[in-house]
């Protein structure tokens, strides 16, 4: 599975939303419905998934879907 | 069969006073316990036996509330062993009074790091798995002092205040997950300290108690036994006075 394949099932999980409206340009909070703290939760899973630490400062700034894939994507290269 | 059976619990200063006395009683009531301490090794490791004594399970683990570090590596460590985290216990706390004309900087700082700032590190670490689970109780140990004012205690008076506000912010953040977070605000209890004091003073106080007397730490601990449990269920960010009656 691609990376953005895994974020996808995440956050599907997470959020309860529909595989087709997880785009890359999708806003956690704006398109989503996730408040602060469903984005705090998601980037804990996230960690979990990819075995990897987000501190605090980087998990600031992922808003979107293709901020957290690109994130994670150089963070695993 | 107790009230905690199967459920564990992180109990900071756990090795002498207030704090012993919570973590007796939830390992009696089948909790299995991390009995935080600082600097009193031998005190926890007594406390652990307690424990193992009454049928209960625990170990003692040193870290210093104040450094997120120690924190972060206790909680880890607590979850290592048990599995899981279901209760908080933030009761690590220091006195270093003088009137405020005369109070040092790190007088002042110390007492704001383990009181308040503890707190807030304990909670932050423990959170994470709390979220995880859906489940978790926090209670938080404040004063009455931190509801009215006392004289020469300045830090410690603002600490606990400090602990009142906390304790109701992190019962909003996290309600929505299942965590509830309370206090409970001790009066005059009977300690090292209250039975040093001399008589007259001693008269003045149990003057201004209702119930005519001192609490004992069984007394606190019962109070925040009960937060901990299934009977506390739908109460949180709620501050409980264990003080025989002094502030209504």
């Amino acid at each position: 599975m691609s990376v953005l394949e895994r974020v996808t099932k995440v956050v599907v999980d997470r959020l309860g939303v529909d595989e087709s409206e997880v785009k890359p340009e999708a806003s956690f909070k704006d398109d989503l419905g996730a408040d602060s703290l469903d984005v705090v939760e998601l980037v804990m899973e996230l960690e979990d998934e990819f075995d990897m630490e987000i501190s605090d400062d980087d998990a600031e700034k992922i808003g979107t879907v293709g901020d957290a894939v690109k994130y994670i994507e150089e963070k695993v290269k | 069969m107790g009230r905690f059976e199967g459920k564990s619990a992180i109990v900071t200063g756990a090795s002498r006073g207030i704090g012993r006395e919570i973590a007796i009683l939830l390992g009696k009531e089948g909790a299995r316990v991390a009995v935080n301490y600082s600097g009193s090794k031998e005190k926890a490791e007594e406390v652990v036996e307690l424990i193992k004594q009454s049928g209960g399970d625990a170990f003692a683990i040193q870290a210093n509330v104040s450094d997120a570090e120690q924190v972060k590596e206790m909680i880890d460590e607590t979850l290592k062993t048990f599995g899981s985290i279901d209760m908080l216990v933030n009761n690590a706390g220091i006195t270093r009074d003088n009137l405020l004309m005369r109070m040092k900087e790190d007088e002042w700082d110390d007492v704001i790091n383990i009181n308040l700032k503890g707190v807030f590190l304990c909670t932050k670490a423990v959170t994470r798995q709390m979220m995880k689970q859906r489940a978790g109780k926090i209670v938080n140990l404040a004063s009455i002092v931190g509801v009215i004012g006392n004289p020469g205690q300045a830090n410690y008076v603002a600490a606990k205040a400090g602990v009142i506000g906390l304790t109701k912010t992190t019962a909003r953040e996290l309600a929505t997950r299942n965590i509830t977070v309370n206090a409970v605000a001790p009066g005059f209890i009977t300690t090292d300290m209250t039975e040093a004091l001399p008589e007259e003073v001693k008269a003045q106080m149990l003057g201004s108690i209702p119930l005519g007397k001192l609490g004992s730490a069984e007394d606190v601990a019962g109070a925040v036994a009960f937060l901990l449990s299934d009977d506390a269920n739908y109460i949180t960010g709620q501050t409980i006075n264990v003080d025989g009656g002094m502030v209504m």
